[in-house]
């Protein structure tokens, strides 16, 4: 048999049917749920006078627009409160395997509650209105983001509207240094190949390096797939990933669980296996990263200087840094380290998991913030992740060195919320996204791993956390 | 959806590449739970200087004079020129909905993202990918040239220069069909609904544990 590519095997086991000119319809197992990109979708599905097709496959939670803080006041902003209200009120009538609202304890960002409570299993396609769904690739799922017609589209016919995509293979091999983690290997790659070096591919990441990292390592890289352009990240099945899912609420168990596991060794990239493109990289050689910029492929590392655009030549680049430069309030050749920081973030889709947190209080652990630094909030991702931190007593770590611990959700990441950095202040997130304005209008983003965000909230700058002790 | 067949309109160039879909539609507007009215506030943080709020009446606002789409000679275009990579990150249709809520109804660059050419099929709104020196070209006329219009036929996949040059351009047959006869594609995947439900049928048999 042709040996294929584990998105090969995905696509093939989900295709309904594939019109002449290579429009497909892939079918879907899992529809995750939001109140930002969901409500046109009800409401277009009610107008038409259509059922969902599966509603079982629907598991749903509020998370960009919820407050992290003074959960007994409620929704203060009315505009977000009715979002998520009109979130309760489309759950209630047309139903879901699992709706965690506002609140509740398993509440939390749409990509951390679906893998921890085994909602996202290898071999599944899993969908959502939100482009990191790309997080669900670690477990070996086709899992990508859609837009609000989509949504529609899924709840209606259970299928999406597809065509295959091309196949890149990032294959990342070698040990990775220590104080060097999953943020930094995924910002490395993007720097590499650019935010738009993986449109219409999806990759497939591999590597003993890969292969090294937990699940949430995976997670964090799967997720900033979208931010190399590929709407589809994924890495095939292993000890790790099984380990992992055994005993989660929405695992199957006893006999299901064997017949599982059995098919999901199956979901690996065959040896042999053709890929459209590979970009090879030496995992010993990536050191922590920092973005200077205003698009994520604007990177390098911590101990580098930010780029001089006179010696670019190409004029639309050149420009791009130009502008970027000006937004971000940086002079050209500036060292990363000499870059003050106001605020710090520590959360997200990417990296609000247990092991982010153990990451974050390893190198707060018995130091303070710096006195210039106004804020750092710590916000998990879901309740379980907070219950879990607690008994690990890491809040407690977190507060003694002054910074915030804070109610499970998107917050700063995006800003929906009253989470917000102020015009012209430089931010130390572990979130994905360095847009201009993203963090708040006028915000300045730097993407970090957690220990390095850590690392700048007790110096006050970016500091190489490899050379902090305890770190 | 409204079919769309030709679009004769005027051009405006955008001229950076990256545009992401913060910056089309920030965030802030994305608390609105209908699919209209984002069209004032598209490009918020670059077309006004203060800072938009939903709800605002932006005729009241500070323009920025200095941002492409506020220079008098644009007013009322329906075509954006646009560089590489336009519409990366979010996966925001409320992108697509204020492109076409301000009145635009094709894009043209020499490369979309993916989630973002996708949204815009499904709400009438046009991306066209032409080679990077075609697209340098445009850009170079449109700045020269006051009044600078493009007829974009769908049918026979041309556009046609304000000289009367004629460039060809590709796009899927799926997508096209839709567009011209102003499908809802939902509709066209109900007619496969036999299909469906068989092939659910047979997967529920083979991975019971994914229906649990």
């Amino acid at each position: 048999m042709e040996p294929k590519t584990l998105y090969e095997k995905l696509w093939s086991s989900h295709l309904v049917r594939e019109e002449p000119d290579g429009t497909a319809l892939i079918y879907i197992d899992r529809h995750l749920v939001h109140e930002v990109t969901s409500p046109q979708a009800f409401e277009g599905l009610k107008l038409a006078g259509r059922a969902p097709w599966r509603v079982h496959s629907i598991v749903a939670t509020a998370d960009h627009n919820t407050p992290t803080d003074h959960w007994d006041r409620g929704i203060l902003d009315p505009v977000s409160r009715q979002q998520v209200e009109t979130l309760d009120a489309n759950i209630r009538e047309v139903g879901a395997l699992a709706y965690f609202p506002f609140k509740d304890e398993r509440q939390g960002i749409v990509h951390v509650i679906g893998p921890e409570n085994g909602a996202t299993l290898p071999g599944m396609t899993v969908v959502c209105g939100d482009s990191h769904t790309s997080t669900h690739g670690a477990f070996a799922c086709l899992a990508h983001g859609i837009g609000t017609s989509e949504v529609e589209h899924v709840l209606a016919t259970q299928c999406l509207l597809q065509k295959k995509s091309r196949t890149l293979l990032v294959q990342v091999d070698g040990a990775l240094p220590a104080g060097v983690t999953a943020k930094d290997v995924v910002l490395a790659i993007i720097g590499r190949i650019g935010t738009a070096g993986g449109n219409g591919y999806a990759i497939e990441f591999g590597g003993s390096a890969i292969r090294g990292l937990s699940m949430e390592g995976r997670m964090t890289v799967c997720n900033m797939a979208i931010e190399a352009g590929a709407r589809a990240g994924m890495v095939a099945v292993d000890d790790t990933t099984i380990d992992y899912l055994r005993g989660l609420p929405f695992a199957p168990a006893g006999a299901d669980w064997d017949r599982a596991v059995t098919y999901w060794r199956t979901l690996h990239s065959d040896d042999g296996a053709r890929f459209d493109k590979v970009v090879r990289l030496d995992a010993s050689q990536i050191e922590p990263q920092v973005t200077w910029g205003t698009s994520p492929e604007m990177v390098v590392p911590v101990g580098a200087r930010v780029p001089d655009p006179a010696e670019v030549s190409d004029p639309v680049k050149r420009e791009g840094i130009e502008r970027a430069l000006k937004y971000m309030g940086l002079a050209p050749n500036t060292p990363i380290g000499d870059i003050p920081v106001d605020q710090v973030f520590i959360g997200s889709c990417t990296n609000s998991r247990i092991e982010d947190l153990r990451e974050a209080a390893a190198v707060a652990k018995g130091r303070t913030k710096a006195g210039s630094v106004k804020r750092v909030l710590v916000v998990p991702g879901s309740g379980l992740v907070k219950r879990q931190a607690e008994a690990e007593g890491l809040h407690e770590i977190f507060i003694a060195a002054g910074f915030e611990w804070r109610e499970p959700g998107c917050s700063m990441c995006l800003a929906m919320n009253a989470d917000r950095l102020e015009p012209g202040e430089h931010c130390a997130s572990t979130s994905n996204r360095n847009f201009e304005g993203r963090q708040g209008a006028g915000g300045r983003t730097h993407l970090v791993s957690p220990a390095m965000a850590a690392a700048a909230a007790v110096t006050g700058r970016f500091t190489d956390v490899r050379t902090m002790q305890g770190a | 959806m409204e079919p769309v067949k030709i679009v004769d309109g005027l051009a405006v160039p955008l001229d950076r590449a990256n545009v992401d879909t913060d910056a089309i539609i920030p965030k802030q507007f994305l608390k609105s739970i209908k699919r209209s009215g984002f069209g004032p506030n598209l490009f918020d943080e670059w077309r006004y200087l203060d800072q938009g709020e939903p709800g605002q009446d932006c005729s009241a606002r500070p323009v920025n004079p200095d941002f492409v789409l506020n220079a008098p000679r644009y007013k009322g275009a329906r075509i954006l020129l646009t560089r590489d990579n336009f519409g990366c990150g979010s996966s925001r249709e409320h992108a697509p909905w204020a492109l076409a809520d301000y009145g635009l109804q094709a894009l043209i660059g020499p490369s979309f993202a993916d989630i973002f050419f996708n949204n815009s099929f499904k709400n009438g709104l046009l991306p066209i990918v032409q080679p990077a020196a075609v697209v340098d070209t445009l850009f170079a006329e449109c700045e020269a040239t006051e009044g600078y219009r493009l007829v974009i036929d769908l049918a026979a996949q041309t556009i046609t220069r304000p000289g009367g040059e004629v460039l060809g351009f590709e796009v899927d047959a799926f997508r096209k069909e839709c567009l011209l006869n102003g499908w809802d594609d939902i509709g066209l995947t109900l007619r496969h609904a036999d299909e469906i439900r068989a092939f659910e049928a047979r997967r529920r048999i083979e991975h019971p544990y994914f229906f649990s």
